[in-house]
């Protein structure tokens, strides 16, 4: 039974203020038409200054330069390019070429960063201080400095006569570093196709093992089985077309080395310089999220009688991956970021083959732009990844 | 802005909610809402949780903001207006179920800032009015320590004087005692019966049935986002009209 | 001895753990060899560093060169730290008038010393922290451009090195500061506008390298503006940098933001407080010193980032010290020139990495600041 007040509403002297102008929604109305007026405005204001300055300096506008003879050449690159390529083409081969030291760099540094960061959480004091000392001093230290550092370096190294070989067939020289890679080999195709299967027949393996486990509790181990397999299939495959394996060397031919894997210096300096700097801080996310799985879930697992391979997979490295994946993906982003440092060392990536272009044509604005929607695509990439990651492997709460 | 030319009748309404109604997203959290709260009542609002109690009382504040419905505070409705939002928040105090004491300030920190920065006091003046509701809620002793340094009843009583401070004209207790250890909700419930035998206006949502007995003069029963029930105590806990209102009942008072 | 007693009554004699003699022995027993593996680690990297690190002494210090020209340095087999004897001015102080380098030198002091009290919880109240450092700005601004108190007129386009460095950092963290809270609190609105500019802004500058940022201030920015207005490319490298700063930083004080109760905000608005009161006196405060250790490290970041302007030609200690090392005779030294620098950044960063710490610590053990 609902209860009726005894209605005073039309007896209320009707106090308080009822001005439009003091409601909240209006209020929240108005600020954002303001901001937007501001923003317009100041958008409008800013364009028909640049065009009008652009113009007093006789500089050209619009996107029809990017089709336009380059006219320079491009030290490296990964497809073939030359000077009667157009500009977009250059930009393009600059955006390989800082691919080519991004991905190159992440794998040297995520090695790099997990092998110190689990060093500097090892019982071993040692093993601890020196990984310490490594991140410590490489943290602190502009990655500026450190490409400059490792360029200089390889521009100090010896001439190729007398270039210093770590390992036979590998050389540490002035003009940059090679190393002895295998010559194709149609088996090779084979071998490849092997190993996808492998890796194919082992997500198979895996899931079906799962089950027999679900259905009938025996455990099979799965993982060595499809690791075997994985490894095995290829090398099977290997063996049977004749183990074909023909090291291309580099030999000294004249002045420079001919065969084998080439890098540039200015190549060898940028990864090194990057990989080291970014390596030290994946050391310290990795330290963190080994740390962060508290201990007394370990010592839950292993009251409960689980193996210690169970408790990696199951309890330590989920918890640890929450924890390490999100910000070593953004280190992995500002590594990219950092590749821009081309430019200083004179390694075309995609700021260097930019600004060349920015020089020869005199058109900053457009050449800055395509810079930056460029990268500003990789990073909302990686942005979104991580989101659907983080979606997938959060954990929930009330 | 107090008014000071409607005088202070006995009988003058100063709550009162009509038809109010509030969703969030989907869920209905209060459902054609009537109430109203004469100057000097005590109201002591009970139910189960999630019934909408506290939905209610915050509205009144405009903590949170009703979709349909009205709501007078002294005559002024609440709507979306700032001027009037910050007319009704002067007149009302709060009292929170989790002090929400500002952990950063003393205590007496706490108590002068919305008389310094609000009503715009010097702060001489501001320090002689905490140190005087302290003393009140019987803690003056505590005014240069921090909210940590406090046990949760003494933070409670600090809350209180905080609200005090502003010397509005109606209370809000927000069950104010649930998030207190059994031996400090005397405490906190022997300033509370003070307060009203001052003449108060206070709704209280609360689940102490022993001070609703002693101080209410309206209970409101409220269950599933609806007011239930409405009756003064002798009847509410003797003959109460509804079955829901008993059922309650027998599972509150049975502890 | 303890001297405890069982239950019947009899003594028990608690004796001492099984211990080896020598306390270091034990240290190392635990620390160096306590499991096979750790044991084979550790004499793989004593053989390692029994193999490098002499060499490296004698490098560094027994053969090396601290003072006189480049050719005992050619001549010896070790560092060559007289490169730095030598070149040092140049590569502190850039371009500056010799003579007037004292001046510099009183402006770091000063401004060091600011630093190091802008730190110290005690000084941690607006009413203090703002007139030092306007105080600070005014003396070291003064005492680098000269022009007054008898001091003769040096145009920022001398100013180099060191103090270069520091007039970049400090008007970044200023000036970016105060934007970075605003974009934070712009992100939380419920104004969905307002929001969106602020994410769209933010996210936009996060994503892209600082180079092209500071191309964007030094290329783009006189095209913005009106003929005949223009801007230092100091100040303009310094904008560009302050807001990229900001965009970082914003993000890190918006998850201090979060972490504050929503019942905080409640019971001020509750109070009468408005909007700016509520989050300049309740919200704030507490949201920057939980977010205080993540704020550093976006502070030292910063200063690392100056080292960037090496690229568009603005000479930072780095800069300058490329520059230095284009002289050919000393050229082959860049390893020596090179740590000189790395150490000076080495120690400012690892200072505050450390202090952040320090910090870190305070708030858990809930020290009141």
């Amino acid at each position: 039974m609902t209860v009726k007040p005894r209605t005073t509403a039309g007896e209320h002297v009707r106090k308080g203020d009822t001005s439009i102008l003091n409601s909240l929604a209006f209020r929240g109305v108005a600020y954002q038409i303001i901001l937007a007026i501001f923003v317009i405005l100041g958008g409008l204001y800013l364009y028909i200054n640049v065009n009008a300055n652009l113009e007093r300096q006789g500089i050209a506008t619009g996107w029809d330069f990017l089709t336009e003879n380059a006219g320079f050449d491009i030290g490296e690159s990964p497809i073939p390019y030359d000077s009667e390529d157009s500009y977009g083409f250059a930009m393009w081969i600059g955006v390989l070429n800082t691919l080519k030291v991004a991905f190159v760099s992440i794998i040297f540094a995520s090695t790099l960063g997990i092998f110190m960061g689990i060093a500097r959480t090892s019982k071993n004091w040692l093993l601890s201080k020196v990984a310490s000392v490594y991140v410590e001093a490489c943290r602190n230290v502009p990655v500026v400095l450190h490409v400059l550092f490792w360029a200089t370096v390889v521009r100090f190294l010896p001439a190729p006569r007398q270039a210093f070989s770590p390992f036979e067939g590998a050389y540490l020289m002035n003009r940059g570093v090679v190393f002895p890679i295998p010559e194709t080999d149609p088996a090779y195709t084979w071998v490849g196709i092997a190993f996808l299967f492998g890796v194919i027949i082992a997500i198979f393996l895996g899931r079906w093992a799962k089950r027999q486990r679900e259905l009938t509790g025996k455990y099979i181990p799965a993982f060595w089985w499809g690791l075997g397999i994985i490894l095995g299939l290829p090398l099977v495959t290997w063996i049977i077309a004749g183990a074909p394996l023909v090291w291309d060397m580099p030999e000294l031919k004249g002045f420079n080395f001919r065969g084998g894997m080439a890098m540039s210096p200015e190549y060898a300096g940028l990864v090194a310089g990057v990989s080291v700097y970014t390596g030290a801080f994946i050391a310290e996310i990795v330290r963190a999220g080994i740390q962060s799985v508290p201990h007394g879930q370990i010592e839950a697992a292993r009251a409960l009688g689980l193996r210690p391979g169970f408790i990696m997979r199951y309890v330590t490295i989920p918890q640890a991956l929450r924890v390490v994946v999100p910000p070593t993906a953004s280190q992995y982003l500002s590594l990219t970021k950092n590749s821009s440092l081309g430019v200083l060392i004179g390694y075309p990536d995609l700021v260097n083959v930019g600004n060349t272009t920015l020089n020869q044509t005199g058109q900053a604005v457009e050449a800055i732009t395509v810079m930056m929607v460029v990268y500003l695509s990789i990073s909302l990439t990686i942005s979104l990844f991580m989101n659907i990651y983080n979606k997938i492997v959060a954990i929930k709460e009330r | 802005m107090n008014d000071t030319t409607a005088p202070d009748t006995d009988n003058s309404v100063v709550i009162e909610l009509i038809d109010v109604n509030k969703w969030y997203g989907e869920f209905q959290a209060l459902h054609d809402i009537n109430l109203s709260v004469k100057r000097g009542e005590r109201v002591v609002v009970c139910g189960p949780s999630g019934s909408g109690k506290s939905t209610m009382i915050r509205c009144i504040n405009r903590l949170e903001h009703h979709q349909r419905g009205q709501i007078f505070v002294d005559g002024i409705e609440l709507t979306d207006n700032l001027k009037n939002i910050e007319a009704v928040r002067s007149e009302i105090g709060m009292v929170f179920q989790s002090f929400n004491l500002f952990p950063h300030m003393s205590v007496i920190d706490n108590l002068t800032l919305a008389p310094m920065l609000v009503r715009k006091m010097p702060k001489a003046d501001a320090e002689e009015l905490a140190l005087k509701y302290l003393e009140r809620v019987q803690i003056p002793e505590q005014a240069y320590k921090y909210p940590g340094q406090l046990s949760g009843g003494q933070q409670q009583r600090v809350a209180i004087a905080r609200s005090l401070c502003m010397q509005p004209r109606i209370m809000l207790f927000d069950e104010p005692t649930s998030a207190l250890d059994p031996e400090m909700i005397k405490e906190v419930l022997d300033v509370m019966v003070e307060l009203a035998e001052e003449g108060m206006t206070m709704i209280v949502v609360s689940h102490e049935m022993g001070f609703a007995k002693t101080v209410a003069d309206t209970m409101v029963f409220m269950d599933d986002a609806e007011v239930v029930e409405i009756a003064p105590p002798d009847v509410f806990f003797t003959k109460p009209e509804s079955e829901r209102t008993q059922l309650f009942l027998n599972q509150i008072l049975t502890h | 001895m303890n001297h405890a007693k069982t239950s019947a009554g009899t003594d028990l004699h608690h004796s001492p753990p099984p211990t080896e003699k020598v306390a270091v022995l034990r240290w190392m027993r635990d620390n160096l060899f306590n499991s096979v593996l750790n044991s084979v680690i550790t004499c793989l990297l004593v053989v390692g560093l029994i193999f490098t690190l002499p060499d490296f002494i004698k490098w560094a210090l027994f053969n090396s060169v601290w003072s006189g020209d480049h050719e005992a340095c050619r001549a010896s087999m070790g560092a060559c730290w007289a490169v730095v004897g030598e070149k040092h001015r140049p590569m502190l102080f850039g371009v500056y008038p010799y003579e007037e380098h004292w001046r510099l030198i009183l402006a770091l002091i000063i401004y060091l010393s600011v630093v190091a009290a802008t730190l110290t919880p005690a000084f941690w109240n607006i009413k203090i922290l703002i007139p030092l450092w306007i105080g600070n700005l005014a003396a070291t601004l003064t005492l680098m451009w000269g022009g007054v108190l008898g001091l003769s007129p040096i145009d920022t386009s001398q100013w180099g090195g060191l103090p270069l460095t520091m007039v970049l950092f400090t008007g970044t963290v200023v000036f970016g500061s105060p934007i970075s809270v605003l974009l934070a609190l712009g992100r939380r609105s419920h104004l969905p506008g307002v929001k969106s500019v602020c994410v769209v802004f933010i996210e936009s500058l996060r994503g892209v390298p600082l180079i092209t940022i500071l191309f964007v201030a030094v290329n783009v920015f006189p095209l913005f503006l009106p003929e005949g207005l223009e801007f230092d490319k100091l100040i303009r490298v310094m904008a560009g940098m302050a807001i990229f700063f900001a965009c970082y930083q914003a993000e890190v004080i918006r998850g201090g933001l979060q972490a504050i109760p929503r019942g905080q905000i409640e019971a001020a608005e509750a109070l009468g407080l408005s909007y700016w009161q509520l989050m300049s006196r309740i919200v704030l405060p507490q949201a920057l010193r939980i977010c205080l250790p993540g704020l550093v490290n976006h502070i030292i970041a910063a200063f690392k980032n100056t080292s960037f302007v090496l690229i568009i030609g603005l000479f930072d200690i780095l800069t300058a010290t490329t520059a230095v090392m284009e002289d050919p005779v000393w050229r082959r030294f860049f390893v020596e020139a090179y740590l000189f620098v790395a150490v000076i950044y080495f120690l400012f960063c690892f200072a505050l990495s450390r202090y952040s710490r320090l910090v870190e610590r305070w708030l858990s053990e809930g020290r009141r600041f």
